[in-house]
């Protein structure tokens, strides 16, 4: 019976080891979700205050008109997301959504690689009402930039 | 004249549910305690008259009745027949009535055949169900009146959007709303239990089989919602961390800790408080995800009703359910008194570490799904993906497997090392095994998936340990259900894993005639053309893909676009072997006249989604096994009853 | 109670309030994330600014095309709908336009990127409360009125004055918001 818990504590033994897998957890989720957490950026911000190299971010603006280059291999994209200060160039391997064109608001999920932003996911708007949260909240002149609505 | 007719029933089925509370309310009462006899009769009948008003609501979707406004909105003359039967509940009022109809039937079921817990702890039980079900009526007929007419019937409806018209989408939804629910019954036992103080094993059995009904849906329900967006988005995974997948991997993950705390408690009378607090945080999870999908306070891929007005009622439902259920914890939780004592090595405490470890998850999985509102409320947006969930989970995952491998075979309250030696000596050595043939035969491999190869192939000689030396024929279903459950996590372990470490994804701007190698697959573009569906006109490819030089096989994949409303769709087409799946998606025409071609081989993928339904399958074997267990018991009394009656006589 | 030997003097204490404590933490956290995006939707910076120049072509046969300076004429506020055949919303809100049209409302439309067939059929199906339709093929009068999407209504005063910018499709519910914009509007321009 030596490795019996004490009848007095058992009930303070399971609620310690629950606390402190619960504070372990929490601790882990802060210190993970620091370093792992997707920051978006518009443009400008982009520009005036790059995120490290190869750091996940995401890239919200509109497809700059005339910029969409299709290089030999057929599936790689090189386009400009822009907003009314600044431009950035984006790099995309893949199959684009449907609502994905010139002129249209765009999230690009990826990474800076040099100057440039090489996306792994685009996601266009969803349906006619759909604008990312984000931009939701950006201010008009941001917004304007950002026309969601295209055929 | 239907809709009115469903609409009285459920405004009667309201005022039962209003009846089932107060008199089960009063009942309590020592002054009143007669009112008992009133609440299983009532609790039956709401049940009913509930079913009766969604069979109106059914029957108005079959005939596409196109003077009631939900049916105008989201059906349509022409849509086929399953679809139209989907209708029913695949919109906001139509999926609340549903919600409402199984909470009320289960309610009902359990007034009628539970028969093992003390009266008056089934009786504060079904008053806590028709507390629960009152705001979901309240919800219903004040806010989201399902069969509200309108002034004139609309010419047609306005059809299903073409991304729901999908046989998976249809009944998805429902099997998780089955889970929900029935993990609205725990609550409604732990609140009962914590009424009148009576948390001990009897309660256990009474909350079990519905918590395991409910895990097996909520089981299934993933494992369907899994491999939906894994073959309809198109993107080549199958678990995206998006806050609708996780509003159903909460609950999921506190059912899965209720369940073993459950066997605790009824088998050995322990770990009392524990199991309260589990059976309300299972029920709130479910109501947290249910809010977070429907208030569309977080962006989603598949959201579908936003509207703040409905997120603010069930946060208002949420706040008293929830907020009453906690603080009635809190109040009551140190007068239950202590249950029974076990030792350091014993089957509890591997069970209480596999609950505190799969709790860490639910915490890591909460915290990061509301990280990007508490980033947001502070003026910085964030979003949550893969690379935190996955390697924060693994830290919880992976000891849970560990022990989850050693803990069946541990006896209960003590048990000594020495006894299990081979037990743990064969899994390990199986698992080493398994790690040096990766890191030799496959490096450079990511740690996670590493990890996850070696550990599955252990877990899976582990968990069919507890059947060694057993009688297989005389061995109980629930030990067969343990045991398929836990192979299950061992197989869907391995799928992950290898798809992980293996898969190779291969993307090409391909003319007809154009061949490309993706693994040991060679597909061959062979033609591209309009095909049509009922309602969709398609783009069709025509690719050929041979498997290691074998002959070639034909795969389909398409871009659809819908007519009624406008949309567009790719169809991937899937080639699936004992080995592996290979996954193609169309995509656009180039400038140049190349269509866009994008192919993956995944090793062993779908042993994911066949580990999922192994576990469903092992929690349904333990479930018959229980409910045998308890009809012949019930016989049995009810046989002893006559007996003793006619001896009395 | 079942076991009335074991021993109940061992008390956790605080740590069984601490579930109710992090619920309260997430409602909290809710309760603002719901609410506060709301109070800062997109306010239009271009809210009491004069409506910028321009001249569009008609886009349909039926009604004239649409210059800025039939809103600088004085008179009453008037109504100016971004809208598009294409795009399913702006169907869903057609009846509140025509309830509005009906109450005397006068309303002027903007046609994005559209033909001419398709808003003719679109006017058809839905019913054309519009004054006058301009055709915004490139839109840049969507953009410089600080639009960002389809549908979207402005109320603008008799002097060309942007007064209230609605974005999505008018509900039955925000009808009378709208009327009461237009109210303001008459009453703040004399």
């Amino acid at each position: 019976m030596n490795t019996m818990i004490k009848p007095k504590h058992q009930r303070l033994v399971l609620i310690v080891v629950a606390l402190v897998a619960l504070i372990g957890a929490g601790l882990l989720a802060a210190y993970a979700l620091k370093n792992q957490a997707a920051y978006f950026y518009l443009p400008s911000e982009l520009a005036a205050k790059p995120p490290e190299q190869g750091r996940a971010v995401r890239l919200g603006g509109m497809v700059e008109k005339g910029s969409i280059r299709t290089r030999p291999d057929g599936v790689t994209i090189d386009f400009i997301v822009r907003d009314d200060k600044a431009r950035v160039p984006v790099r995309f391997s893949g199959i684009t959504p449907d609502l994905f064109v010139e002129g249209s608001g765009v999230v690009a999920e990826g990474r800076l690689e040099g100057p440039t932003f090489v996306a792994d996911n685009l996601l266009a708007k969803h349906d006619e009402k759909y604008v990312p949260r984000e931009m939701k909240n950006m201010s008009t002149a941001e917004a304007k930039a950002v026309i969601a609505e295209t055929k | 004249m239907i809709a009115e007719l469903g609409l009285a029933v459920l405004w009667m089925a309201a005022a039962l549910a209003v009846l089932q509370l107060v008199a089960g309310a009063l009942a309590l009462r020592p002054a009143t305690a007669h009112l008992a006899g009133v609440v299983r009769p009532v609790a039956i009948l709401q049940g009913v008259l509930v079913a009766c008003a969604f069979a109106a609501l059914v029957s108005l979707f079959l005939t596409t009745d196109l003077s009631v406004k939900l049916v105008a909105e989201n059906s349509h003359s022409a849509k086929p027949f399953i679809f139209k039967l989907a209708g029913t509940w695949g919109n906001h009022e139509g999926s609340m009535l549903m919600w409402v109809t199984i909470m009320s039937l289960a309610g009902g079921f359990v007034a009628l055949i539970e028969k093992r817990l003390r009266e008056e702890t089934l009786i504060a039980t079904l008053a806590g169900q028709a507390f629960v079900s009152l705001g979901f009526y309240a919800f219903l007929l004040l806010a989201s009146n399902p069969f509200t007419r309108l002034p004139e019937p609309a010419p047609e409806g306005a059809g299903l959007n073409p991304l729901l018209q999908d046989i998976g989408l249809a009944f998805h939804p429902p099997t998780l709303y089955v889970g929900y629910v029935g993990l609205s019954i725990a609550f409604s036992f732990a609140v009962g239990a914590l009424v009148t103080r009576d948390v001990g094993p009897a309660f256990a059995r009474a909350m079990r089989p519905w918590v395991l009904g409910a895990w097996i849906f909520l089981t299934l329900g993933i494992t369907a919602g899994s491999y939906w967006a894994y073959y309809t988005l198109g993107w080549g995974g199958w678990w995206f961390w998006d806050p609708v997948e996780n509003a159903s991997l909460m609950p999921w993950l506190a059912a899965t800790a209720l369940l073993h705390s459950c066997s605790v408690l009824a088998a050995r009378n322990a770990l009392r408080t524990w199991t309260v607090m589990l059976g309300v945080v299972a029920f709130s999870m479910s109501m947290v995800g249910t809010f977070l999908v429907r208030s569309g306070i977080l962006t989603s891929v598949h959201a579908f009703a936003v509207d703040p007005t409905r997120g603010t009622f069930i946060l208002a439902l949420l706040a008293i359910y929830i907020g009453g259920a906690l603080l009635l914890f809190g109040l009551r939780a140190n007068t239950v008194t202590e249950g029974a004592r076990f030792a350091v090595l014993s089957r509890e405490s591997a069970l209480v570490f596999n609950n505190v470890m799969l709790c860490g998850i639910l915490g890591i999985v909460l915290v990061g799904t509301l990280y990007p509102l508490l980033t947001e409320a502070m003026g910085v947006k964030v979003s949550v993906g893969p690379p935190y969930f996955n390697p924060v989970s693994a830290v919880f995952a992976i000891p849970m497997m560990l022990v989850m491998a050693v803990g069946p075979v541990l006896r209960w309250r003590e048990d000594k090392g020495g006894r299990i030696t081979w037990q743990v000596a064969v899994p390990a050595l199986v698992s080493a095994a398994a790690l040096l043939a990766v890191e030799l035969l496959f490096a450079p491999i990511n740690l996670l998936p590493a990890l996850g190869l070696a550990i599955a192939p252990g877990l899976a000689v582990a968990s069919v340990q507890p059947l060694v030396g057993r009688n297989l024929r005389r061995t109980p279903l629930p030990i067969y259900g343990m045991v398929l459950g836990h192979l299950g996590i061992a197989v869907a372990l391995f799928g992950m894993a290898s798809e992980g470490a293996f898969s190779t994804e291969r993307l090409a701007a391909m003319n007809p005639g154009d061949s490309q190698q993706v693994g040991p697959f060679k597909v061959t573009l062979q033609d591209i053309g309009p095909v049509a569906g009922p309602n969709w006109t398609a783009l069709e490819a025509t690719v050929s893909a041979s498997y290691a030089g074998g002959a070639g096989t034909v795969l389909h994949p398409q871009a659809r676009t819908f007519a009624n409303p406008p949309g567009n769709r790719t169809e991937s087409a899937l080639l699936t072997r004992w080995n592996g799946q290979l996954y193609a998606v169309l995509g656009e025409e180039g400038e140049d006249g190349r269509w866009q071609m994008r192919f993956w081989w995944k090793p062993f993928v779908p042993m994911i989604w066949y580990g999922g339904a192994l576990v469903a399958l092992g929690g349904l074997l333990a479930l018959l096994g229980r409910v045998a267990r308890d009809v012949r018991r019930l016989v049995a009394i009810d046989k002893i009853a006559f007996r003793r009656e006619r001896q009395g006589r | 109670m079942s076991e009335a030997s074991a021993p109940t003097s061992k008390r956790p204490g605080l740590a069984v309030w601490l579930p109710l404590g992090l619920f309260a933490g997430f409602l909290a956290l809710v309760f603002v994330g719901l609410y506060w995006p709301a109070d800062r939707e997109v306010s239009s910076a271009f809210i009491g600014k004069p409506l910028p120049a321009f001249d569009l072509p008609p886009a349909t046969d039926e009604r004239p095309g649409l210059a800025t300076k039939v809103f600088e004429q004085g008179g009453k506020p008037r109504l100016l709908n971004v809208f598009a055949s294409w795009c399913v919303p702006c169907a869903v809100e057609s009846p509140q336009l025509a309830v509005l049209a009906k109450q005397g409302v006068e309303i002027d439309g903007v046609a994005i990127r559209d033909r001419k067939e398709d808003v003719a059929r679109f006017l058809g199906q839905y019913g054309n409360p519009f004054a006058r339709i301009g055709k915004d093929d490139l839109s840049q009068v969507q953009l410089a009125i600080g639009s960002s999407g389809v549908p979207e209504t402005f109320v603008v005063d008799g002097k060309g004055i942007i007064r209230y910018q609605h974005i999505g499709d008018i509900r039955p519910e925000d009808v009378p918001l709208i009327l009461r914009k237009l109210a303001e509007a008459a009453g703040g321009g004399e």
